[in-house]
């Protein structure tokens, strides 16, 4: 149940993306993020889908096991839609309900939406999929160096995230044994109005809380009695060295933002692109 | 009231790379008012199983029936399966929440719906059961010892008054005491209340002193089961598995290898002493 949630999962496999370093898998998630938000164009998005498709692909992570990750927000995307349909003034009505009018221009957005949200995490969770939450906070910490400077914490930053991605697996496990210790002494967590189900989460939040913080307290005490002090002299393991597929792949990158930016401008030209 | 396992085969994360069969056809019943032992290495499938007999998880494959019913038949009934076989899980962390010793031994019957003088009732008796005093009623259950905390979990699950009561390695990493004050507590739970017990175990000397049968298992499969004596005689296959015969049967192997007559199927302390105080008798008389 609970340990269906995918989001922020590693899922170990041998391919390409798995091979590529971290900085350029982070920079292209958040040139792709970026990019997303120009795409306005049913063309558009079914470019962005094609090339998503290849990469997913290519990455050897099945299908389904991406999919789970979306169940998880459904609701979230049947929210939006809603909003989009119901929210959105046109001039095309199709029909009216109360004070709510739903037109043509509304339907076209919410659809929009929910495939903007869709590749948004599906994209994005292609990220976590692919790359050990090690390698991740190694490529971040990274790429945040240059904002040392200006007093940009970046070592801490990375690992905090290293410990937080750490126990994600850790916490939901524990939430799975909890929900089931609480069950076998008849607790309900799915039926009752939302007072109720407010109230039902008591038991497993409490025990989960103690336990997060005595992880925390053991976690800092072990990593104390290694001398852990920060950033200061610290050498790394793994340096990270660009390969040559690396600069290859940004030259790819570049390829995909110019084509996101030639389809806005063309649907602004032309209007007859959907 | 039995429950019986047929073909039971279980698959965590199925269709994915983190597959993993916990569970193999497994078959077994368990009586009315006995005292199963449940043994097997770390990983072997031990709470795997337990978790099915009270629906917290369900079949990939297989039944587990409860007087005749499949306990997944009607989804609506598990509430009532889940009180009538009680589970006390590893972990007392797990469950522990309320304020007080007393509100969280309450919460299992009060999620029952039973009348507050019931509760009250069913409260203090299941607290005396495990002995814990009314000292600790009021008290944090998050301030008592180890052993007090198991003892608090397993009288939050016996406060349902279940027909069977399962318990997933409930002396695992106490001391000596804490350890002696659970198993007794269960022993008399058993003889005088005549409640079915799973004990899942990894300490021979435990279950070989209190289980009439037991279950072993290895590798998601059901190895061997039998009573205690008929298990431990196949010391040997024991070991393969990862697993030990009682440490005073080794006593006693070494003694008769050195050329004392001793049986050679004693595998609790108890008997081990009577075994000795018997052969120095006859020693004496020849
Ligand atoms: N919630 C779970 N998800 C995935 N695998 C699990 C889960 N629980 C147990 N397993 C795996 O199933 C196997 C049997 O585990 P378990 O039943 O806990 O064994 P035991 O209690 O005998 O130590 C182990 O290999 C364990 O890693
Ligand atoms: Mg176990």
């Amino acid at each position: 149940m609970i340990r269906d949630i995918t989001i922020g999962q590693y899922y170990p496999a041998h391919s390409p993306i798995h091979k590529m370093d971290a900085r350029v898998k982070l920079l292209i998630t958040f040139l792709y993020i970026i990019t997303l938000f120009f795409v306005n164009t049913f063309t558009g998005y079914a470019f962005v889908t094609v090339c998503l498709a290849a990469v997913i692909r290519t990455s050897n992570v099945p299908l389904k096991f991406m999919l789970k990750g979306i169940k998880g927000i459904f609701i979230i995307i049947l929210f939006t839609a809603f909003i989009n349909v119901f929210m959105t003034k046109g001039e095309n009505p199709l029909f009216q309900w109360g004070i709510f009018t739903v037109t043509l221009e509304g339907i076209l957005l919410a659809i929009k939406m929910c495939i903007r949200l869709v590749l948004l995490i599906v994209g994005s969770s292609l990220l976590t999929l692919t790359t050990t939450p090690i390698q991740l906070t190694d490529g971040m910490e990274y790429l945040l160096r240059p904002f040392k400077k200006i007093g940009v914490p970046a070592h801490e930053i990375a690992m905090m995230m290293t410990i937080a991605l750490r126990f994600i697996p850790t916490l939901l496990d524990e939430t799975d044994k909890i929900m089931k210790a609480q069950q076998a002494r008849g607790a309900d967590f799915d039926t009752g109005n939302l007072i109720q189900r407010a109230k039902s989460l008591i038991p497993i939040l409490v025990p989960l809380f103690i336990s997060a913080f005595r992880r925390a307290d053991e976690l800092a005490m072990a990593m104390e009695a290694r001398c852990y002090h920060g950033d200061e002299n610290r050498t790394r393991m793994n340096v990270m060295v660009l390969k040559t597929s690396d600069y290859a792949t940004v030259g790819l990158i570049v390829i995909y933002c110019a084509a996101i930016f030639v389809l806005r401008f063309a649907a602004a030209q032309f209007s007859f692109i959907w | 009231m039995s429950i019986k396992i047929n073909h039971l085969t279980h698959i965590y994360n199925q269709d994915t790379i983190f597959e993993k069969k916990a569970l193999d056809d497994v078959s077994l019943e368990i009586e009315k008012g006995a005292f199963v032992g449940l043994i097997g290495h770390t990983g072997s499938g031990k709470s795997t199983l337990i978790q099915h007999l009270n629906g917290t998880i369900s079949p990939t494959m297989g039944e587990i029936i409860l007087d005749g019913e499949n306990i997944h038949k009607d989804k609506t009934k598990l509430k009532e399966v889940r009180q009538r076989i009680g589970l006390a899980f590893q972990y007392p962390e797990h469950q522990l929440f309320e304020m007080t010793v007393y509100k969280d031994v309450a919460f299992g019957p009060n999620n029952m719906k039973l009348s507050e003088e019931e509760v009250d009732k069913r409260v203090k008796e299941a607290l005396q059961t495990v002995g814990l005093s009314e000292a600790v009623y009021e008290k944090s259950p998050f301030e008592l010892s180890g052993g007090q905390k198991r003892r608090v979990a397993i009288a939050g699950v016996l406060a349902m008054n279940p027909e069977v009561l399962i318990l997933d390695e409930p002396t695992a990493g106490l001391d000596p005491k804490g350890r002696d004050e659970i198993l007794y507590a269960i022993k008399e739970l058993h003889q005088k209340r005549g409640i079915t017990v799973v004990l899942v175990s990894h300490s021979m000397e435990d279950v070989a002193k209190l289980a009439d049968r037991l279950i072993v298992m290895h590798k998601g499969k059901v190895a061997m089961t039998g009573t205690p004596k008929e298990v431990f005689a196949h010391g040997e296959e024991l070991e393969k598995m990862g697993l030990a015969i009682p440490q005073i049967s080794y006593v006693l192997a070494q003694l008769r290898k050195k050329g004392y007559s001793l049986p050679d199927d004693i595998y609790t302390v108890e008997e081990a002493v009577k075994a000795l105080y018997a052969f120095i008798k006859k020693e004496g008389e020849a």
